[in-house]
């Protein structure tokens, strides 16, 4: 599975891991990752210790989650990047929208 | 089950066993049609097209392979089943049976249980056949419309996001025709004072979604550049009106960039792309880097439009790319990277090589050629040797008022926020005299209109710009100052008036400054060529009479027609 999410025991947050390519093709998994009616965490980790490559695709799914988790108030973490992975969110200058670990 | 009913062809010369095999074929509830020979069998195919052929191997007149030969020539991409019925058992002769176009054999003597399955089982494999082809056909006429469909978006398209001037003869540069739905964009554009702006930008995805957004993009940005708007401006409006419009998600990534030969610099916008590169004529290079989000993510109160400046000389090239490049990717997933970026460019001796050794290394990195890449080069040029922008206005036919004067005063709070040139020159345009030399109009306003607000309101010393160095630090002071103006005027006085002839512009800019001795810093600016100077020579050379008064705080300039 390319996307697995799990729940903190207190539900306040979510990790997402990603293995492999994060682009167009994982658009519905990852969605479906945090879209769920049934939790509302407050805070979102996005692991990318498996992710090796991400497209542009990618950075706008993470723009939709950022929206999703409540825009500008939206807590969202990427951590575990490596440095291919990096240099991506780099130069989009995604560390003004997220916390890059 | 009228679906499942199927024409078989039997083709056997014993009497007996052709009637054995009908009865059998029938009772299934299948139209038999019988041939007992190979040609009749062949006749018979072309006028009924039955789905099935039961055929006997050995025949008179025309044997059972030449006769599958025939069938299966005819029936071309569609399944028509051969079962051979044979009472041969060598494996050659068996295989003679395939490689004749047969499907099974079935021996004798008949075995009506196993007849009826290979019946079942042939049918299962024609009706896949058939589907296959269904959608394989399907598939293609999807495509095609698309591809129509396609061509026709970016007719649509090229009206609107028009060359511009690439075809300028500084200009060099390379885009695939799919560009557009690979979500590619490469504009460029003549401001009034013959500026040059150039765009490459890069949305999300690919394909109608990925275009779509270009469309807009390239109206704002060749609309804006036309008349007069600052490159901040410009990015605002493109950043505000993505945003505006795209769904959360999708963006552009892009460079912004202008040239300004008059003054000899590069101004840099880059939201999202890779590192673009000044190249200078010594072979140093500098990167111009990311420094923010891209277009379409931010709204308009966060969005950041701050640009850098760079001193540019005559033969230094600014150079952009997309992804593509970078992003290349080998059989072993490895990335093409910068890395081996700039080492091409360090192996690089003749400039106009560079794109072909860029794409030559691409290629021999991947195996193959890549063709979704997008790059641009422009050069520093001497005004003069570009043919200057036309001023795009409707001519009405009519005069315009000739009989009028108008003053203008911009204090601090406008001065940080507001460009009055576009404004202005609007206005002016109005005059159909002065059309002609809307580009020498607008160069001499902005020449004046930046002197009066750097040197005269914000004191900034344009000695600082004798150097790369200076350079920089002359325009980040210029924008921290300009941030927190607090006081100071700029205004312009315009006098227009109509004679027998034709008739004139005076046009007086005047600031809340210190002034400047006048004839000294001319008479320096005579002997001066460095990155600063060449302004007021500008001026001078542009407009019909130019003064400086009161102490050089109010500067003078007409235009005749």
């Amino acid at each position: 599975m390319a996307i697995s999410s799990q729940l903190s025991s207190d539900g306040q947050e979510l990790t997402i891991s990603i293995q492999g390519r994060f682009d167009f093709s994982l658009h519905q998994a990852f969605r479906d990752a945090y879209e769920r009616a049934d939790i509302r965490p407050r805070r979102y980790v996005i692991d990318l210790e498996g992710t090796n490559y991400l497209d542009s695709s990618a950075l706008g799914m993470l723009l939709l989650l950022r929206d999703y988790a409540g825009g500008d108030d939206a807590l969202i973490s990427l951590i575990n990047c490596n440095p291919d992975v990096r240099k991506i969110l780099g130069i989009s200058n995604f560390g003004q929208l997220f916390q890059i670990s | 089950m009228a679906s499942d009913r199927l024409v078989v062809l039997i083709a056997e010369d014993s009497p007996a066993d052709r009637m054995l095999l009908s009865t059998i074929v029938a009772r299934e509830g299948h139209r038999v049609l019988t041939a007992a020979n190979g040609l009749e069998a062949v006749a018979l195919f072309e006028q009924e097209r039955p789905q099935l052929v039961l055929m006997d191997a050995l025949m008179p007149v025309m044997d059972g392979f030449e006769a599958a030969r025939r069938i299966k020539q005819m029936a071309g991409e569609a399944l028509v089943p051969v079962i051979f019925l044979t009472s041969l058992t060598e494996s050659e002769a068996l295989v003679r049976c395939l490689e004749a176009g047969g499907d099974d054999f079935l021996a004798k003597p008949y075995n009506r249980v196993i007849l009826v399955a290979k019946i079942k089982a042939m049918e299962r494999l024609r009706r896949l056949q058939a589907t296959v082809l269904e959608q394989r056909d399907l598939i293609a006429r999807h495509n095609e419309h698309l591809l129509s469909e396609q061509r026709v978006a970016k007719a649509v398209f090229d009206k609107v996001a028009h060359s511009g001037c690439l075809d300028a003869p500084n200009i060099r540069y390379l885009q695939s025709p799919h560009a557009l739905f690979n979500g590619d964009l490469l504009l460029a554009a003549y401001n009034p004072s013959g500026d040059m702006y150039v765009l490459l930008g890069d949305f999300t995805g690919h394909g109608l979604p990925a275009a779509i957004g270009a469309m807009p993009l390239a109206e704002v940005f060749y609309g804006m550049a036309a008349k007069g708007h600052s490159m901040p401006e410009i990015l605002r409006e493109m950043n505000a009106k993505l945003k505006r419009i795209l769904p959360v998600g999708v963006f552009c990534c892009a460079t912004l960039a202008s040239v300004s030969f008059q003054r000899r610099t590069l101004k840099v916008w880059n939201g999202g792309l890779p590192d673009g590169y000044l190249l200078r004529a010594d072979g140093s290079r500098e990167p111009l880097v990311s420094r923010h989000l891209p277009l379409g993510v931010l709204d308009a109160e966060d969005f950041d439009e701050r640009c850098e400046v760079f001193p540019m000389a005559p033969g230094d090239r600014l150079f952009l790319l997309s992804d593509g490049v970078l992003e290349a990717e080998n059989a072993d997933h490895q990335l093409f990277g910068e890395q081996r970026l700039l080492a091409v460019f360090d192996a690089n001796r003749q400039p106009q090589r560079l794109f072909d050794e860029i794409l030559t290394a691409v290629e021999r990195f991947r195996g193959r050629a890549q063709d979704d890449l997008s790059m641009i080069e422009v050069g520093m040029m001497d005004v003069g040797m570009l043919s200057s922008a036309p001023v795009p206005f409707v001519d009405t036919g009519q005069q315009g008022p000739l009989d009028w004067s108008a003053s203008f005063e911009f204090r601090a709070e406008s001065l940080r926020s507001f460009n009055p040139l576009p404004f202005l020159l609007q206005l002016l345009l109005e005059v159909r005299g002065l059309r002609g030399q809307g580009g020498a109009l607008y160069s001499v306003l902005a020449e004046l209109y930046s002197n009066a607000l750097e040197h005269g309101v914000m004191e900034l010393d344009s000695s600082l710009k004798r150097d790369a160095a200076g350079f920089s630090r002359y325009y980040r002071e210029r924008g921290e100052r300009l941030a927190c103006l607090e006081h100071g005027f700029v205004r312009f006085h315009l006098q227009v008036r109509g004679d027998q002839q034709g008739g004139r512009l005076e046009l007086g800019v005047e600031d809340s400054g210190k002034g400047f001795d006048v004839a000294r810093v001319l008479a320096e600016q005579e002997r001066l060529d460095g990155f600063c100077g060449r302004g007021l020579s500008l001026v001078r050379a542009l407009s019909k009479r130019c003064a400086w008064e009161r102490g050089g705080t109010l500067a003078r300039a007409e235009f005749h027609w």
